[in-house]
């Protein structure tokens, strides 16, 4: 559905991140997106960052113009969206151990707050870590990791993850992060004999499952996941090699 | 026994359902996967001679009744789209999609799609939001003219024509085509709309303008094929706001010989051709059909 809804709140998360928050009657589930429009500029999409009954939100980071520019709406503004697309994480998988890398947290942060499983926030520095405030509420254990050890765990979020397994029994993991950061987990959750639903992302048009742009090998990111189990990861040999520019040309990571 | 099986003059297809130009159709696994998804036959995204990423973000939204998309031909050139080619061709039927300015763009694009395998092209002579290509060349009959003929002159697969609904002259574009020797028409393109989003007081699409496809544009493309197939000889493909069976068979009584589906792939799934195929015949079964043939056109007197 296509929808415009007006910002109630914008929570500062982080030196470069913020949270708007507004009232939208859609029906959404943890690993959903939205289309966001920014007049002149761009429409992106945006991972839904809190589900709270009408209350929904997005957490953005001001990475490119288009993230910028949305950096400057406040309160009382008016967002052009449409959505919730996308299929979601399963929570009905067992004990779940969830992982957000960066601004990655704000896709897992619904699955924390319906599931209340143990979460582990990573990120670069303490100045990077996003929303932990609300995790902290809701997951049975919350653990932080930064790579340059200013916070929490001295690692990565893989190596904290290998950690807590060893520790205790899990049946899946639920992650989103940068893509590096997903294919380790993928490959760690393998070796240790783990079910995985992790969330990617491509360059997408439509959103909806259409134009084809966002493809992954056969599966469409915005329609087919964005949130992919360990049988089918097995299966896209696009994941944590490449992707496709706006032409749909292949472009290698490395 | 019914049969799903028909022809499109020399092209013979299993099942009467074509992916539509635009749709799942950009890379080599996801054409495979809708061929394994029912589709008698895919149709590439439009291929040009150089790659382009087609117009910015926000290019698409959900309307009343389908979607309005301005894409702008987004593709990766002809160069690499054979990569693309080369994965699909093997496990069906390609019919390569190509825009260009011109009869040489035209020509060198086609020429190329046949080397890759296609089994036919389909020149996009009716893109809404393209400016120079699509409709811009594709409402002018001496200009379609001078194109299909450029085309049959180069290669010897089939060259299908995609017209354009934005216009009055239908007939007379459809009879360039024939005259020229193409080999089939394809209609509908999109019908070229806009919206508007009042709470920003502008235009939502960054090309202000695009197309409108989906159910709501159904009985535009249904009328579309019944002109056309009044004034025509060749066989005609139908397209426009197909979602079911019922659909699909207003188009073959209109005097369709197949027909393609391009918005119903996201407004009703990926297996929106095996649903078609199973309720067509058994539809074909009870009102005794026994072939697309035999169906094509009884609408008319």
């Amino acid at each position: 559905m296509t929808d415009v809804v007006t910002i109630k709140e914008v929570v500062q998360e982080c030196y470069d991140t913020k949270t708007f928050k507004f009232d939208w009657d859609a029906e959404a589930r943890p690993g959903q997106f939205i289309m966001v429009w920014i007049p002149g500029v761009d429409e992106i999409p945006m991972s839904i960052s809190g589900i709270d009954g009408r209350e929904k939100s997005i957490t953005v980071k001001a990475i490119g113009e288009a993230t910028r520019r949305l950096h400057e709406f406040e309160a009382g503004d008016r967002l052009r969206i449409r959505g919730p697309y996308g299929n979601g994480y399963d929570l009905a998988r067992g004990e779940l151990l969830i992982i957000g890398g960066g601004v990655g947290t704000a896709s897992i942060m619904p699955a924390v707050t319906a599931s209340g499983a143990d979460t582990i926030i990573a990120a670069r520095t303490h100045n990077d870590i996003i929303m932990d405030g609300i995790a902290q509420r809701h997951a049975k254990n919350l653990w932080i990791a930064t790579d340059d050890g200013s916070r929490g765990f001295h690692g990565n979020a893989v190596q904290l993850m290998k950690e807590k397994v060893a520790e205790k029994h899990y049946d899946c993991v639920v992650a989103c992060g940068p893509e590096v950061m997903l294919w380790f987990t993928y490959q760690a959750c393998k070796e240790l004999g783990l079910d995985c639903q992790l969330s990617l992302e491509r360059y997408m048009k439509c959103g909806a499952g259409v134009c084809g742009c966002c493809v992954m090998d056969d599966s469409r990111v915005c329609r087919d996941g964005p949130v992919f189990d360990n049988l089918k990861l097995a299966q896209l040999t696009e994941f944590g090699k490449s992707n496709r520019d706006a032409c749909g040309r292949t472009v290698k990571f490395r | 026994m019914v049969s799903l099986k028909t022809d499109i003059g020399s092209i013979s297809l299993e099942r009467p359902g074509i992916v539509a130009s635009g749709i799942m159709d950009e890379t080599g696994p996801s054409m495979v996967r809708m061929i394994e998804s029912g589709a008698g036959a895919v149709v590439t995204k439009s291929v040009g001679l150089e790659p382009n990423a087609g117009h910015a973000n926000p290019c698409f939204t959900e309307v009343a009744g389908g979607y309005v998309n301005a894409m702008g031909l987004p593709n990766p050139g002809i160069e690499l789209f054979g990569e693309e080619m080369a994965v699909a061709v093997p496990k069906g039927k390609i019919i390569g999609s190509i825009y260009g300015a011109g009869p040489d763009d035209f020509s060198t694009l086609a020429g190329r799609m046949e080397d890759y395998g296609a089994c036919a092209v389909e020149l996009n002579l009716s893109c809404p939001h393209a400016k120079g290509y699509g409709m811009e060349v594709g409402t002018d009959p001496a200009m379609v003219k001078a194109i299909v003929s450029a085309v049959k002159s180069t290669v010897s697969i089939p060259v299908w024509a995609k017209l354009t609904p934005n216009t009055h002259i239908l007939g007379d574009i459809g009879m360039a085509v024939q005259d020229a020797g193409g080999d089939a028409v394809v209609a509908i393109n999109t019908l070229k709309a806009m919206v508007i989003c009042p709470e920003i007081g502008k235009p939502l699409l960054s090309n202000k303008f695009g197309g409108l496809s989906g159910s709501a544009v159904k009985p535009v493309g249904v009328r579309a094929v019944y002109d056309l197939r009044t004034v025509l000889d060749i066989p005609i493909v139908g397209v426009g706001g197909i979602e079911t069976w019922r659909d699909a068979a207003e188009y073959i009584m209109a005097g369709a010989s197949a027909f393609q589906i391009g918005s119903a792939i996201g407004t009703v799934g990926t297996d929106v051709f095996a649903r078609i195929n199973e309720g067509l015949s058994a539809f074909m079964e009870e009102y005794d059909y026994t072939s697309i043939a035999d169906m094509t056109g009884v609408a008319h007197d």
